[in-house]
């Protein structure tokens, strides 16, 4: 087809006003449900992520119960309105994936040991997707795992990458994702240079996908950062108001 | 089959050994058996070791995706039947088959070493549809690498059967399948701070992490995917990157050959 191809980066700005290493606005908030042991949001832009955490609470089926450890589960679920073009609702083949490499990045930081015969829960649900749901939800799941206190060594925290226009870019979005040549999703522990998830769709060389991944390494201590403060906040506001009473 | 405990492999991998004295950076022997199903459009039969894949494609007609109205279709799907493993149950794919499709799936796809708009049959109403299914038949480890030979080897023998009046007749082809790159997927596992490839199933189980990235031909890598509890530095990964490329150069060789 004749089309043209819209240019995506025009004098270093991407089409959304963004630098090559620009985040969207991040929003993230701890404890926003109030029946979960721990919950969070996490947004970058328009992706919306809501996390829940119940447990750890006994592991029913029992004879799934493991006598030394905590069994996680994890399930990543995106609303059917999440999308331009309405999802079909419940489980499909990318969600179980997802939520796969999300118990899996997880799962390298928990202190299983410490609950013997458990289950903890982890549910993602993604209410408003442009990109990088995977990881917003990762973000959102650590932080409530957190909220919940379950023992952990530090928290995942998650962004993505891409080359669009043949440039290397931070924190894929919109046109960028489906346009775009490259799009890859980082997660780490904390700051540390640490990978427990990465996926990556897309042609690249060797060289260039060394240089996404240090982008996104920064953009995942970035992150960190404002999973730490979001924690911080939460808490804080805590103090303050057993003071005033 | 008597297997090495989880411990045992870590051990000898620490000590830089493995289990069947392979090096680290070794396959074991590859078979690939191409055209090996008379009744499917293209077929490929894989061993790698004693891990057993059988892929077969079949091509079907149907409706394009709304996104991309004048390309053809194309889907993988992946069966872990009991007859492979003990721990393999029937019933509905379960996460590992559908993360073994979708993996094999995207080194395919990103690649674009299918010609999917020469698959535009009637632009939005008519595409072929081209269905890769792999059968894990018995299970030694390295399934992802495995079914990757052999879809790939499948697509490169398929065939697209005659389509008239609305019918596809499978015992005419047209032509055969546009296929213009090979992507191949390598697997580089970590174990303790080690990193090998071809992992068996005893290996596998005793696995902190893999990496899986596939190359195409211009030694470019198309996708990728880490698995398992554990994780990477960004050093291990510019290794798996290293391996991958080498590794598929070699694989696809043979594939070609």
């Amino acid at each position: 087809m004749a089309e043209e191809k819209i240019k995506m980066i025009v004098d270093g700005k991407r089409m959304d006003g963004r630098g090559l290493e620009d985040f969207r606005p991040i929003n993230v908030e701890v404890g926003v449900l109030k029946r979960a042991n721990g919950s969070a949001i996490f947004k970058f832009g328009d992706t919306y992520a809501l996390s829940a955490v119940f447990g750890p609470k006994t592991m029913h089926p029992k004879h799934l119960q493991d006598p030394q450890k905590a069994f996680l589960r994890c399930r990543y679920n995106m609303a059917p309105f999440a999308t331009t073009e309405r999802g079909r609702p419940g489980t499909s083949r990318r969600s179980i994936e997802i939520s796969k490499v999300i118990n899996e990045a997880l799962s390298n930081v928990i202190f299983f040991e410490d609950y013997p015969k458990t289950a903890i829960d982890v549910f993602v649900e993604i209410l408003q997707a442009n990109a990088s749901t995977r990881c917003a939800g990762l973000n959102a799941a650590s932080l409530a795992l957190a909220e919940a206190g379950v023992s952990m060594k530090n928290l995942i925290s998650s962004c993505s990458a891409g080359k669009i226009d043949g440039q290397i870019v931070l924190d894929v979005a919109g046109d960028e994702d489906c346009e775009g040549e490259v799009d890859m999703a980082v997660a780490t522990i904390g700051n540390e240079d640490k990978i427990v998830l990465l996926q990556l769709d897309g042609i690249i060389t060797k060289e260039e996908f060394l240089t996404l991944i240090d982008l996104a390494k920064k953009g995942c201590a970035t992150v960190y950062e404002k999973q730490l403060n979001a924690l911080r906040e939460k808490y804080k506001t805590g103090e303050e108001n057993v003071e005033s009473e | 089959m008597l297997k090495a405990s989880e411990s045992y492999v870590r051990k000898l991998v620490e000590e830089e050994m493995r289990v069947d004295e392979r090096k680290f950076d070794e396959f074991r022997t590859i078979k690939i058996e191409k055209n090996a199903v008379k009744t499917a459009e293209g077929s490929a039969r894989v061993m790698v070791g004693n891990t057993h894949v059988l892929v077969g494609v079949k091509m079907s007609v149907g409706e394009p995706f709304p996104d991309t109205q004048n390309e053809g279709v194309l889907v993988v799907n992946a069966e872990l039947v009991p007859v492979a493993s003990p721990n393999f149950e029937s019933g509905p794919p379960n996460e590992n088959a559908i993360e073994l499709a979708r993996v094999v799936d995207r080194g395919i796809r990103e690649s674009h070493c299918i010609d999917l708009e020469s698959l535009c049959i009637q632009q939005g109403k008519e595409v072929w549809i081209v269905n890769v299914d792999i059968h894990v038949l018995d299970h030694d480890g390295n399934l992802i690498d495995a079914s990757a030979i052999g879809a790939i080897s499948a697509l490169l023998t398929t065939k697209v059967p005659k389509y008239e009046n609305g019918k596809v007749n499978v015992s005419e082809y047209e032509r055969d399948l546009p296929v213009r790159d090979v992507p191949v997927a390598v697997t580089v596992v970590k174990i303790g701070n080690k990193l090998l490839i071809d992992p068996t199933v005893e290996e596998e189980e005793a696995l902190d992490a893999r990496m899986t990235l596939s190359t195409n031909e211009k030694e470019q890598i198309c996708a990728g995917q880490k698995g398992g509890d554990g994780y990477f530095t960004t050093e291990e990964l510019v290794k798996a990157a290293d391996l991958s490329i080498l590794k598929g150069k070699e694989i696809r060789n043979l594939i070609k050959g």
